[in-house]
């Protein structure tokens, strides 16, 4: 497994990181606001797995695991609160649902 | 308490009657207090009176018995005990508090009998007599106890019961108010009293008087700086209990009162405590000589300043409130050179005639309707012969009338003390106040018995009856001729000999001139108001006006006092209404609602927006880390 | 196992209370009573049966009439550590008596949540016995802080609204900040004199007789004491610390009002008896001037804001902050006869306090004011009331022969031979009292009355409970030696620890 360095599966999960933080901030519908943080916990587990695998040490892949966990956790919670949004603004946007504003 | 059990079991007859001397008084206080309003005028006044008389013929059977034995000492328990602080409620009897006894007892008595006719009639005797009766208890306390700690028992017991009988027609705010102007004058006297018991104690390490008395000479030198401050400190609660300058300003407003306790408290015993508690302290004063002559000037300035003012009242009780602020500044001139039993014995006679002058103005008082205003009186010496009589009688006393009044012998002594311990300035200024005696005592009696009635309530006077009435008037005024000035109080061995003893040159001529100054007022008197008659009403304009307004005011101290110590004050406890302090937390409290505001403000709501935030503040906090990181 | 049952007893008796509501309101008022009741006699059968005069000069652990320990959290050496001695005893003697008023008092006045209310009322009086008794500094804080949160209910639920949008909301949550606060420091403190303690010998102890062995530094012992003493100086009150009193006071209900001024304040004067200057002697010798002059300066203080007062019960909230002044120069001034006259003025205060309380809630049953300027002339309108009400003006303006005087002089004259300047300037504080004494006799019951109608008199149960307290104030007054006695040996120890501090400096003799 030294085919690969460490350097480049790290970069890559930088970038993939990025591109869902630029999602997270930038869309304004809720699917794609829950998709993005998938992209972002996916990084972070790629990152792990990299380090992990990079320093030889297992628990890279047991954090992997955490996350795949949390992320489960998070995407039916989020797919949750997208229903309750739908169904009482009619709509994804986000930016509607501003009531708990100071 | 097993002390007290101990002194019962071996009872002597002093053991069982020098309690009783303020027992009685005490138990007429909680009868009449917890009667709860079921005892009508009779009973109250009954239970009142009796407990003084009863309290009055314990003193005379003590007096019997300190004619055999001597002085008696009586502990009945320890009071507070911790490691030398160790007050007792303890009493002493000697001749100087058999005396002061006396006085009060009998004095009060009397009085307690005359309140009875006084105040019929009156709605709240009961409350009347609890308080008169409270009175006399702590009098008595303030007159028997052997320390320091005791005598300030009823020091300040005196003065919440003078509080309680100023304000006693609560209704009308003005006697309220007269009341709380008292108490806090006397207070402000209290307080220096009770400094300067903190550096007796904190020097001797007793608060017993005797022990104080034995060994303050061993202490100090005479002149010494600490015991003359502890000698100023008693001067300072003497000069506010007894009304001398420059906390004399409550006397004259203390006549709100009824009639009765002006006699009782503001002439013959209260008011004389000061008197008493110098006398008392003779010790510690004989080692301050600058104490002791401040003493004798406070006294002649408040005897002038006391004259002059009596001179300008038109209210009978002032005349006699200024009256006896100058007969007191009499007795602190006798102190102040040393004549301490002389000032004693004034006291005696004062309480006599002066008590028999209050007394006699109530009479009047009560027959002309509460009528008190020598304007609206004149023309009643036929309607009222009793009352006339006393006032003659007392006010030849006070103007110390050659040979047949009791006030000639005692303040024919008083100057005398003075010119043997050669205070000329002292004798000028009491020559002076007795020349101004006769004139405002004239004055008085003139402007109130003599000439037209001048309103209805004068013209249409009754007669005051019965023995309540008839009896205490009679009595005072036989004490008040020379025969009460045949009772020598047995003040040998208490108090050192005054500086006329022994001494006979001059004391003739002296007393020559004595009297003649006192027959030339009284001739003053009776051209100027008798004969002159526009001289009893105030002039209206020029020097003559402004004289009035001058004295009427009594010098204008209470303007001086207001204008420097209540008005500031009064300002002080607006500006701090809302709590300064407080304050400060507030304002804290309001910076904190403030940042909250702001902080509010940032929650939009929108989701995205705390996302950006967000990574801007990682992106920030990374970038700093990584300068951080760099620069080291 | 006596002392258990003393602090257990408030608080079963308060879920008792609690359940009985469904019973009537009168069986659960009854239940309070007999559990204050208990209270009281168990801690006056134990004045009478223990010796308290144990010379505690060598400073040995014989210092306690009685001691009661089981381990609690050995890790940290905490202990369920209670000690008895005289000083703790006088003051749950007090509690216990207060407590009975402060029942007796709330008969007319609560009708809503009868059961609740009791409940806080009785926790509070466990939480303050509690406080009393522990000498586990663990265990002090957790009582400490125990008995804050019924007081907090106690306020918000069933105290009075002010005027001035001056809420009984406010005003809890006011109180609690600033004891939380305070409390907070206090934990801090004691965990760095915990750690200090630890770094010295390498164990943890929370027990008082250890921490008092402990060495420190004096920089961190000056701070360890500034913390004990602020957290203290909140309750007792100190200005400038003093803001959330008037408003507790005023807004509270008649018993929380009683309880507040009575005892609540004591566990402050206690805590620094008991810790702040045995603990740190050397720092509170050194502290002493300052709290000397704060002293004075509440005393001046309090009675100068008492004279602007409108609500009669704001009024006597801040003359209690001018007697808490007298307590604060006697408890710093360190001499035997001051000590104690701390003592007698905290009883003093208590009774004469808790009594103008009582007196202020049962006029505003009469009138439905607190106004000062609403009332006047009430002297003839209200049967014996006004009477009672002159007594305890006469108490609180330091009158002979009453405890307030002893207490007040016992203090000046101890103070006088360390700091007569002091002494000289807190005696014209008596004269200010006199002044704010009486305007309110003036201006509650003197001048022309606003109506004629006659006021209900008071009951046989108002008449008793004054009657009582002032029998005791008249007690403590002329005969103080019981008292004096039973706090003499640990007065005496605390002397001991605070004046070998000074010993080295000549006498001021």
């Amino acid at each position: 497994m030294n085919g690969v360095p460490m350097e480049h599966g790290l970069v890559l999960a930088a970038v993939l990181f990025t591109l869902g933080l630029g999602g997270l901030m930038f869309r304004r519908n809720m699917i794609f606001v829950l998709m993005s943080l998938e992209v972002m916990l996916n990084a972070a587990g790629l990152a792990f797995i990299v380090a992990g695998t990079g320093w030889e040490q297992p628990e890279g892949q047991v954090m992997f695991l955490l996350v795949i966990t949390l992320a489960a956790a998070e995407a039916s919670v989020g797919l949750a609160l997208l229903i309750q949004l739908y169904h009482r603004f009619k709509t994804l946007n986000l930016d509607v649902a501003s009531r708990m504003r100071g | 308490m097993m002390e007290l059990l101990t002194t019962f079991s071996t009872a002597q007859p002093t053991a069982v009657l020098l309690p009783l001397t303020f027992l009685l008084p005490l138990l007429g206080t909680l009868i009449l207090a917890f009667s709860r309003g079921t005892l009508g005028y009779g009973a109250s006044a009954l239970t009142g009176t009796a407990s003084v008389g009863l309290a009055a013929l314990a003193t005379a059977m003590l007096a019997l018995g300190f004619a055999e034995n001597g002085p008696e000492q009586l502990t009945l328990w320890t009071w507070i005990a911790v490691g030398d602080f160790q007050p007792g409620i303890s009493l002493a009897l000697d001749g100087l508090s058999l005396t002061m006894l006396g006085v009060i007892t009998g004095v009060g008595f009397f009085i307690h009998l005359f309140a009875a006719w006084y105040m019929r009639g009156e709605a709240g005797i009961t409350r009347f007599y609890t308080y008169m009766n409270l009175f006399v208890f702590s009098m008595v306390l303030l007159v028997l106890g052997d320390n320091l700690l005791l005598l300030f028992l009823g020091w300040e017991g005196v003065g919440m019961c003078s509080y309680l009988l100023i304000s006693y027609y609560y209704t009308n705010s003005a006697n309220g108010w007269a009341g709380f102007k008292a108490f806090i004058i006397t207070r402000i006297g209290d307080v220096f009293l009770a400094i300067g018991m903190f550096l007796l104690f904190s020097r001797l390490g007793t608060l017993n008087i005797a022990e104080i008395l034995e060994l303050a000479p061993q202490a100090w030198q005479s002149g010494d700086t600490v015991v003359e401050l502890a000698a100023f400190l008693l001067l300072g609660g003497a000069l506010g209990k007894s009304a001398q300058l420059p906390l004399h300003t409550w006397l004259a407003d203390a006549m709100a009162g009824p009639t009765p306790v002006s006699a009782l408290i503001h002439a013959a015993t209260m008011v004389t405590a000061g008197v008493y508690l110098i006398a008392r302290m003779h010790g510690i004063f004989e080692l301050a000589p600058a104490a002791l002559y401040a003493t004798g000037v406070i006294g002649a300035l408040t005897l002038l300043m006391a004259g002059f003012a009596a001179l300008a009242q038109t209210d009978i009780k002032r005349v006699l409130a200024y009256s006896t602020m100058s007969q007191i500044g009499y007795m602190f001139l006798a102190l102040g050179v040393g004549a301490y039993d002389t000032a004693i014995f004034h006291l005696m006679t004062h309480a006599f005639f002066k008590a028999l002058l209050f007394l006699s103005a109530g009479a009047v008082i009560v027959s002309c309707h509460h009528e008190q205003d020598m304007r609206n009186l004149g023309g009643l010496w036929r309607k009222l012969p009793l009352a006339y009589m006393g006032f003659v009688v007392g006010g030849a006393a006070l103007a110390a009338l050659p040979l047949v009044s009791a006030g000639f012998y005692s303040k024919d002594e008083i100057l005398w003390q003075a010119l043997a311990a050669d205070q000329q300035g002292l004798l000028v200024a009491g020559l002076i106040g007795a020349l101004l005696t006769s004139l405002y005592t004239l004055r008085l009696i003139i402007g109130t018995f003599h000439g037209a009635a001048k309103s209805d309530n004068a013209r249409h006077a009754e007669t005051g009856r019965g023995l309540a009435h008839g009896l205490p008037l009679v009595v005072l005024a036989v004490l008040s001729t020379f025969l009460g000035a045949w009772i020598t109080p047995p003040l040998g061995g208490v108090l050192p000999s005054s500086p006329g003893e022994g001494v006979t040159a001059g004391h003739g001529a002296l007393e020559l001139v004595a009297a003649a100054t006192a027959l030339a007022g009284i001739a003053l008197g009776v051209w100027l108001f008798g004969l002159k008659r526009g001289w009893l009403r105030p002039a209206n304009h020029g020097l003559g006006a402004g004289l009035w307004q001058l004295w009427h005011h009594a010098w204008g101290f209470d303007l001086v006092f207001d204008w420097t110590i209540v008005r500031p004050y009064r300002g002080v406890v607006w500006l701090l209404q809302s709590d300064l302090f407080d304050g400060l937390f507030r304002l804290l409290a309001w910076c904190v609602r403030l940042v909250h505001l702001g902080l509010s403000r940032t929650q939009t709501g929108k989701l995205r927006g705390y996302a950006v935030t967000m990574v801007a503040g990682a992106t920030l906090i990374l970038l700093s880390l990584a300068l951080v990181i760099q620069g080291t | 196992m006596i002392l258990v049952w003393l602090i257990v007893i408030p608080f079963v008796g308060g879920l008792f209370c609690w359940q009985a509501e469904r019973l009537g309101s009168r069986a659960t008022r009854l239940i309070a009573l007999a559990t204050m009741l208990c209270e009281l006699l168990i801690a006056l059968w134990l004045w009478t049966q223990l010796d308290f005069q144990l010379p505690a000069t060598d400073g040995s652990s014989t210092q306690w009439a009685i001691e009661y320990r089981l381990p609690w959290i050995t890790r940290f050496g905490i202990d369920i550590h209670l000690a008895l001695d005289g000083l703790s005893l006088v003051l749950i003697a007090l509690t216990g008596f207060l407590g009975v008023l402060a029942v007796l008092c709330s008969w007319n006045e609560i009708v809503r949540r009868i059961g609740f209310f009791h409940l806080n009322l009785l926790w509070i009086l466990g939480g303050v016995v509690g406080v009393f008794l522990a000498i586990d500094l663990f265990l002090f804080f957790f009582f400490w802080e125990l008995m804050l949160v019924p007081m907090y209910f106690l306020i918000a639920l069933w105290g009075h609204s002010g005027s001035k949008g001056s809420t009984r909301i406010g005003a809890a949550i006011k109180f609690f900040i600033y004891t939380q606060a305070s409390g907070l420091l206090m934990l801090v403190a004691i965990l760095g004199l915990v750690f200090a303690h630890h770094a010295n010998t390498g164990e943890y102890s929370f027990s008082y007789a250890v921490l008092k062995e402990t060495t420190l530094s004096p920089t961190l012992a000056f701070w360890l004491m500034l913390g004990f003493f602020i957290a203290f100086a909140v309750k007792l009150p100190v200005i400038p610390l003093h803001g959330w009193l008037p408003n507790a006071h005023a807004q509270a209900p008649t018993a929380g009002s009683v309880d507040l001024a009575g005892i609540l304040l004591k566990t402050a004067a206690y805590g620094m008896l008991r810790f702040a200057l045995p603990l740190f002697p050397e720092a509170s010798q050194a502290f002493a001037p300052v709290a000397m002059g704060l002293g004075l300066l509440g005393i001046f203080y309090g009675a100068v804001l008492a004279c602007g007062q409108r609500d009669i019960k704001r009024f006597v909230a801040y003359t209690s902050i001018a007697h808490m002044g007298f307590v604060l120069i006697g408890i710093y001034a360190g001499t035997p006869l001051a000590l104690q006259g701390v003592v007698v003025l905290m009883v003093a205060h208590a009774f004469s306090a808790a009594g103008l309380f009582i007196l202020s809630g049962q006029l505003y049953e009469r009138l439905h004011t607190r106004q000062i300027n609403e009332m006047g002339g009430l002297w003839g309108r209200l049967g014996s009331l006004p009477g009672f009400y002159l007594f305890l003006i006469a108490a609180s303006l330091g009158m002979p022969t009453t405890a307030n005087f002893v207490g007040e002089f016992m203090v000046l004259f101890g103070t006088f031979a360390i700091a007569p300047w002091v002494v000289a300037l807190a005696s014209v504080g008596l004269v200010l009292a006199a002044v704010y004494s009486l305007l309110l006799m003036q201006r509650v019951h003197y001048g022309p009355p606003k109506d004629d109608t006659p006021l209900k008199g008071l009951d046989p149960r108002e008449f008793c409970m004054l009657l009582g307290i002032i029998a005791l104030i008249l007690w403590v007054g002329l005969y103080p030696q019981p008292l004096l006695d039973t706090t003499g040996a640990s007065m005496g120890e605390i002397h001991r620890l605070f004046d070998a501090q000074s010993s080295p400096l000549p006498e001021a003799r």
